[in-house]
């Protein structure tokens, strides 16, 4: 075996031994912003399909936590950067290559959207909401008579927004682990999941707990073949990715990634799910925690592994 | 015009001059280092042999710092070069997320930094500082366009490599062997 040692003294925080740039606040970013595209998906997609009676939690409630779950994101976000105060220079341009710059436009989109979403049925939860001006009154009218042009957008939106947090790393060839053309669907199917997760807790309705229950299984399946696939791809693939692979198969993250996100945040919530409803009584906050703990260490593993993997020495 | 550079990996000796000349015509900060060599041992004892490479950026042809930036802030200059301008960086880290080679850092006040191939020399017609002090003078900078330039002659004549040329990027630091 070949030996390859830096010998000029080389040790650069963040960069050495190893990348460890991105800390916490950006796998909990990616957590965060496939949760809000999650509940945005389905508000807006029962919304298009005129399911708003039936479903109430989905298409009204669970949209209270998105713009808090944006916001929080995007604060994240912003305190890993290095230079902060001039994150504005996001704004000035759109660079169609770079993942992140249409990732903080559709942020600069959807973020408002939410907001909007969420207050126009502020009223339908404290029956004496009063605006106080007229002009915010009007606005709000406007909204309720254009929901379905407004979910038109955000359905649009939080696709894009979920399979950014995907892309945002598959883009970059260095780390071997991410760059795969899969990971922007996984980390969609994942970001839907925390959402549906997220519903089916807030739900007090029986009818809208089972849909949940159902899409959040079928959702699960496709997460697990996608995972199934990622390491069939990465074990036939280049050497760096079976270096990558073996980090989950054997090395230090096999435990994490298997029991904390295959098992306790998938297989187990599923097999919870299906329980109940097959008529036992289970706490929709069992599965529903499991999950949304699954999602954010499936970040966590997936950003500080991806770091690790490389091409040189 | 496309500049590159050769480092002669028969005749680096890995006494690191180039790092050091780089830190002090750079003002690199304490801790940090736009170059460093490294020793590559090949074979098993008896049948040793050692390689000594000095590295830095490549300047790749497809460079994917450039292609991840979401502002601008890493740009292609003349020559292929490939620079960040600090007041439209963030400090997001996808450039350093995006380099097969580690070969950007995020400077202390901020923004991120790399070497240049020192084009503030290069455009008053010096070498690189780096490629100024070599002893050996295994180092040589110019223009692959340019089929009289010294580096085009020794790429047409020696065996060369590329680091890591699977990632995709083309390289334009070549060691010649």
């Amino acid at each position: 075996m070949n030996e390859e040692i830096i010998i000029s003294g080389r040790n650069i925080p963040h960069i050495d031994p190893h990348l460890n740039l991105w800390h916490w606040p950006i796998p909990v970013y990616l957590f965060l912003g496939g949760l809000a595209a999650g509940i945005l998906f389905f508000a807006s997609l029962y919304t298009i399909l005129g399911k708003e009676k039936e479903l109430p939690t989905a298409v009204k409630w669970s949209t209270f936590v998105a713009p808090f779950a944006l916001v929080f994101g995007l604060f994240f976000l912003f305190i890993d950067l290095k230079h902060q105060w001039y994150f504005w220079r996001l704004y000035l341009t759109l660079r169609i290559e770079s993942p992140m710059s249409w990732g903080a436009w559709v942020l600069m989109a959807i973020t408002p959207l939410s907001f909007i979403w969420a207050a126009a049925y502020l009223r339908e939860l404290i029956p004496s909401w009063d605006w106080k001006l007229g002009i915010l009154n009007r606005f709000e009218q406007w909204v309720q008579g254009h929901r379905k042009l407004l979910a038109w957008m955000m359905i649009l939106l939080s696709v894009v927004l979920g399979i950014y947090t995907g892309i945002l790393l598959s883009a970059f060839n260095a780390r071997p682990l991410w760059n795969t053309a899969l990971l922007g669907p996984l980390f969609l199917v994942s970001g839907l999941s925390t959402g549906a997760a997220t519903i089916l807790w807030m739900s007090r309705h029986k009818e809208e707990r089972k849909l949940f229950s159902r899409i959040d299984i079928l959702l699960i399946a496709i997460e697990l073949f996608f995972i199934v696939h990622l390491f069939m791809g990465f074990l036939a693939g280049p050497a760096v990715q079976l270096e990558a692979a073996e980090l989950f198969l054997g090395g230090k993250f096999t435990l994490p990634f298997w029991g904390l996100v295959v098992f306790s945040g998938l297989a187990l919530p599923a097999f919870l799910e299906w329980l109940e409803l097959r008529g036992r009584k289970i706490p929709a906050a069992i599965p529903a925690i499991l999950i949304l703990i699954g999602g954010l260490a499936f970040r966590i593993i997936m950003v500080e592994a991806g770091e690790m993997t490389r091409y040189l020495y | 015009m496309r500049y590159a550079m050769a480092i002669d990996t028969k005749k680096c000796v890995g006494c690191s001059d180039c790092v050091v000349a780089c830190q002090i015509e750079n003002k690199v900060p304490t801790g940090y280092c736009r170059d460093w060599v490294t020793e590559t041992v090949y074979g098993a004892y008896p049948q040793l042999e050692l390689e000594l490479r000095s590295e830095r950026c490549n300047h790749c042809d497809n460079a994917p710092c450039v292609r991840c930036c979401p502002t601008g802030a890493s740009y292609i200059a003349e020559g292929g070069v490939v620079l960040v301008e600090a007041s439209k960086c963030i400090g997001c880290g996808a450039c350093i997320e995006s380099c097969p080679y580690d070969a950007r850092y995020s400077h202390p006040d901020g923004y991120v930094d790399k070497c240049t191939f020192c084009i503030h020399r290069v455009r008053e017609g010096l070498q690189p500082a780096c490629v100024a002090v070599c002893p050996t003078k295994c180092m040589y900078f110019g223009d692959l366009d340019d089929p009289s330039s010294d580096i085009s002659k020794l790429l047409k004549t020696r065996k060369y490599k590329v680091l890591a040329p699977e990632a995709g990027t083309k390289p334009q630091v070549y060691y010649l062997l």
